[in-house]
């Protein structure tokens, strides 16, 4: 085996230009599975949430879920698409042991949506990425394999099945190829997922969390020399959050230069990326066949929305996530980039309520943005999922504002929100957190210390006032942290006659 | 009192709500019956004598009431049975027992009718003789040395051998249809969507249709009623009222079919069919006129392509609905013995549990579908499947129903057509063309060739089953019931 050298990135995209394509599927957050009445719920004990339907007993029959179809044509719609009149699921035929019925229920020439398009802004610059197609099809269940050294199917002893997720609908959104993004393909193609999973959220159809598998993307990336015809391309799985995106693409591309420069071929073949290395390995292929024989799934019959229906569903749906974003930035007063981030941390919405319930739009967004964006990131958590509500945070900025807490004792408050202690006033009465503002208590605290710090004293008697600083630490020990800062400082200068 | 095997299942019924037999009695008259002579016979799969009994205990102590209520019904084995075997007559299925009912299943416990237990088949109903069951051939009642048809056999056999007065049968190609035919009893198959499929192990999904089978047009008619309807577990159910079947055989009995057009399809014309068979054909036909009917030659141009489309598309279709039987959820698993991959497992649980007709029709069937092949076959035979149905459509502007004979020839002897699937597929000649169209056909007995019974088809445009229950009454009125010899 001969080593090649690897291009570095820039050295790359210098002299290949990239094509990438993203196929993105979709777990829909439909209460019951897409054919059958079983729940949906994640997590759940192996094989109890399944029915003869999902199992595939003999006999059993598909009876399709109306939410699932609502929700993918929502989903179309959100990404500009025509909405086929009338369509056919198929039966994409393979063997393997996740997938009950040896077929998986899908779309293939006729999908339900298609022809879109979604606009992403990066470096201030918009690239319009075309969508092919979106379709529905089923998920399959989950295979374990036991007692092999990898945990994969290859020296294992036993393969255990769970079919809880088979049979949860899926949308596959499918790009139509992507070229001339140059060196920014990998910033693009994060980009568009995450402007993809924004979309869905604001549809309220999909928690779209890359971490649980609800949002999983394959990116598929060709090169090829200017002037010259799309290269192969190669499609990399397990992609698993939008930073992945970014290095998948960036770590392909310049393993297809260093292929391409030696004189290689590039295999098409599905390729595995790894979150640890940052780069891909061929995969090894899941299905045996690669004849999937589809064919009109003649269980099911086909799906013909009605175009009123259609259209009553276009003029329901929620305002872009872009067009929102632009809106909030001129009503919250920050910047691009600020808003960027917001939007990354999934706290548009958290904020936007918080406000509503009083805060202001600074206060808000540093609380979500700082420590519980803090927390989120290291529980591996959604912003949404770390423990406080807006109202809460809204509620703890009053307290601030009002001078009841200060800024360290409003982070403890928060600790305690958090821990499920209860409401910020409810935490801060349990824990006796409030800012002391008893002037007779802290007028003892401040004679206290000055007594015991004379030569700090004196100092400032003449004049350096600075030296202050000394003795409001020394009252704060004494309050605990309860006293606000700037009354000691106050006071202070004021007992010794400064100010 | 007279022996209870021999009534009718209307009889029975009124018997039973009168008191004057309970519905114990009754179904232990047919269990005694199935003791006795299905031994010969092999009709069933598995009876259940405890079930039956304790289904009609609780009819007479009035649970449940209804029109056919203690009536007991032999079920083929096809059709999902919550705790009793269903093997679809296949070493793949052997010992599996259904969590679950079939709707149509759901639908006879919720009328009260005692089901004896399951009957014999095709494998996965592909056949017309049984001879490919994996537990051995049913024996017609009428000559034991022949074929029942197929793939119903059993069900079939059952009611010509008084084992029981009702059975439920699948239709995909003709499996209600031809066995009814070649045991003199009554099969029909309603419009596909008209009964469930829920519970029924698929075999040809675009296809396949539950129906009744009776040995009189009144009682099919009432069993017809009990199991049709909308189901909403069968996205392919119609959603609509159920035409008054049983009004219309009662009708069609008073022997007037007045103003009734029959059309008499060019293309099958001596198509094959046994001299004998076109005989009693005939002969029929020229009573049915003397009832009042009409009857006028149609041209249905694309019958002639009927079976090799159907020999594409139910192919395909089973390829891929019998892709689930892999050893790995339930049934049989060969060579699970730690050296094999699962892979090999897969495949060694298909070869052992699948038989010849079924390895055969899902090799075609994978062929059919797979790339480069698809337009030229599978899709090829969608197209003459829409010719057909135009056929059917332009007929049915002419005519009020459709009438061939149910099958060209009769009950042949075991062996004689096995070595050569064609010969063993031209059986169902004039049956598949309604399955293709969707429409509901009905197979009446109508004479005797030498000494073994004709059946005289009848095919209605979709949701008029109603009509075809007419006619057929009509005829089974001016030409009676056949009765087998004594077993
Ligand atoms: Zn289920």
């Amino acid at each position: 085996m001969t080593t090649i050298a690897l291009p570095s990135y820039e050295d790359a995209t210098s002299r290949y230009e990239t094509v990438i394509g993203l196929e993105t599927h979709v777990e829909l957050g439909t209460q019951t599975k897409m054919f059958c009445g079983c729940k949906t719920d994640f997590g759940a004990e192996p094989n109890t949430q399944v029915c003869p339907v999902c199992l595939a007993l003999p006999g059993a029959l598909p009876a399709m879920n109306g939410a699932a179809i609502e929700a993918t044509i929502r989903i179309g719609l959100a990404l500009n698409c025509d909405i086929a009149e009338w369509c056919r699921m198929a039966r994409k035929n393979y063997f393997y042991p996740d997938m009950p019925k040896n077929f998986q229920t899908s779309q293939y020439d006729e999908p339900l949506c298609v022809d879109g398009h979604v606009d992403v802004v990066v470096d201030g610059k918009e690239y319009r990425i075309g969508i092919e197609r979106v379709h529905i099809e089923e998920d399959t269940g989950k295979t374990l394999h036991v007692g092999g050294a990898t945990g994969r199917i290859h020296g294992a002893t036993e393969s255990l099945v769970d079919y809880n997720r088979a049979g949860i609908p899926l949308v596959e959104i499918v790009t139509k190829p992507v070229p001339g993004l140059g060196e920014l393909a990998p910033e693009v193609a994060k980009a568009y997922v995450a402007e993809l999973r924004d979309i869905i959220r604001s549809l309220g159809v999909s928690d779209v969390r890359m971490e649980q598998g609800s949002l999983r993307c394959d990116v598929n990336t060709s090169l090829n020399k200017p002037g010259e015809e799309w290269g192969t391309r190669t499609e990399t799985k397990n992609v698993n959050s939008l930073r992945s995106v970014e290095r998948a693409v960036r770590s392909e591309v310049i393993r297809q230069a260093g292929v391409l420069d030696g004189g290689g071929k590039i295999t098409q073949e599905t390729r595995h990326f790894h979150e640890d290395r940052g780069d891909t390995s061929p995969g090894r292929s899941k299905e045996t066949a690669t004849d999937y024989r589809y064919f009109p799934e003649p269980d099911l019959v086909p799906i013909a929305p009605d175009p009123a229906w259609v259209a009553q569903l276009k003029s329901e749906l929620p305002e872009k996530p872009s067009t929102k974003r632009a809106r909030l930035r001129e009503e919250w007063g920050i910047s691009e980039l600020d808003m960027q981030s917001v939007a990354n941390a999934g706290a548009v919405e958290l904020i936007e309520e918080t406000i509503a319930a009083g805060a202001s739009p600074a206060g808000a967004r540093k609380w979500w943005m700082g420590e519980l964006a803090r927390r989120a990131n290291e529980l591996g958590i959604e912003l949404s999922a770390a423990g406080a509500t807006p109202a809460q945070v809204a509620a703890l900025q009053k307290l601030v504002d009002e001078g009841k807490l200060n800024d360290k004792l409003a982070r403890t408050v928060l600790e305690g929100v958090v821990a499920g202690e209860g409401d910020p006033a409810e935490v801060m009465a349990a824990r006796g957190l409030e800012v002391v503002n008893d002037t007779g208590a802290l007028t003892a605290a401040v004679d206290e210390a000055i007594a015991a710090n004379p030569d700090i004293a004196d100092k400032i008697r003449d004049g350096k006032v600075a030296a202050a600083g000394a003795l409001v630490g020394a009252v704060m020990k004494t309050t605990r942290g309860q006293a606000d800062a700037k009354t000691v400082r106050e006071l202070i200068l004021a007992r010794l006659g400064v100010s | 009192m007279s022996d209870l095997t021999r009534l009718s299942a209307a009889d029975l019924a009124s018997r039973i709500a009168s008191r004057e037999v309970s519905a114990v009695e009754v179904a232990t008259a047919h269990l005694d019956r199935i003791d006795a002579v299905d031994e010969r016979v092999h009709a069933f799969l598995h009876v259940d004598r405890e079930g039956a009994l304790a289904a009609a205990a609780a009819v007479d102590r009035g649970e449940i009431t209804g029109p056919l209520a203690g009536v007991p019904i032999a079920v083929k084995d096809v059709v999902t049975t919550k705790g009793l075997p269903t093997t679809a007559a296949s070493k793949i299925l052997e010992g599996w027992t259904p969590p679950y009912d079939a709707t149509i299943v759901e639908r006879l416990k919720a009328a009260g009718m005692p089901i004896l237990g399951k009957t014999n088949m095709d494998e996965f109903a592909m056949g017309s003789s049984t001879e490919y069951s994996a537990y051995g051939p049913t024996n017609n009642p009428w000559d034991l040395g022949r074929i029942p048809g197929g793939s119903g056999g059993g069900s079939a056999a059952a009611l010509a051998a008084y084992e029981a007065p009702l059975a439920i049968g699948t239709d995909t190609g003709g499996s209600i249809r031809q066995p009814g035919a070649v045991t003199g009893t009554v099969g029909a198959k309603p419009t596909y969507g008209g009964t469930s499929r829920y519970g029924l192990i698929a075999f040809s999904s675009s296809l396949d249709t539950p129906g009744p089978c009776g040995r009189t047009v009144e009682d099919t008619a009432l069993l017809h009623a009990v199991i049709a309807g909308h189901d909403p577990r069968d996205s392919t159910s119609i959603p609509q009222p159920v035409p008054d079947v049983v009004a219309a055989a009662r009708r069609g009995a008073t022997g007037d079919l007045t103003g009734v057009k029959l059309g008499l399809v060019k293309e099958f014309a001596g198509d094959g069919s046994e001299p004998g068979v076109l005989a009693a054909f005939r002969e029929s036909l020229e009573a049915l006129v003397k009832l009042g009917a009409e009857v006028v030659e149609v041209s249905c141009p694309h019958f002639q392509y009927a079976l090799p489309a159907y020999y594409l598309i139910a192919p395909s279709e089973c390829s891929s609905n019998l892709a689930r039987f892999d050893g790995v959820r339930y049934g049989l698993r060969s060579g699970d013995d730690g050296s094999r991959s699962l892979e090999e497992v897969m495949s060694l649980t298909r070869d052992e549990g699948f038989g010849p007709e079924v390895k055969r029709r899902i090799i075609l069937g994978t062929y059919a579908l797979s790339s480069g092949y698809y337009d030229a076959y599978y899709g090829q035979a969608q197209k003459v499947r829409t010719l057909i149905t135009r056929d059917f459509q332009a007929a049915f502007e002419q005519v009020d129903v459709l009438v061939s004979p149910t099958t060209p020839f009769v009950a042949f002897p075991f062996g004689s057509r096995t070595s050569d699937p064609y010969q063993m597929y031209l059986a169902d000649l004039f049956t598949i063309p309604t399955n293709l169209y969707g429409g509901p056909a009905i197979s009446v007995p109508c004479g005797l060739s030498e000494g073994l019974p004709v059946g005289f088809q009848i095919m209605a445009p979709t949701l008029a089953d109603d009509r075809m229950y007419r006619v057929a009454a009509a005829l089974e009125s001016a030409v009676g019931t056949f009765t087998p010899p004594a077993l």
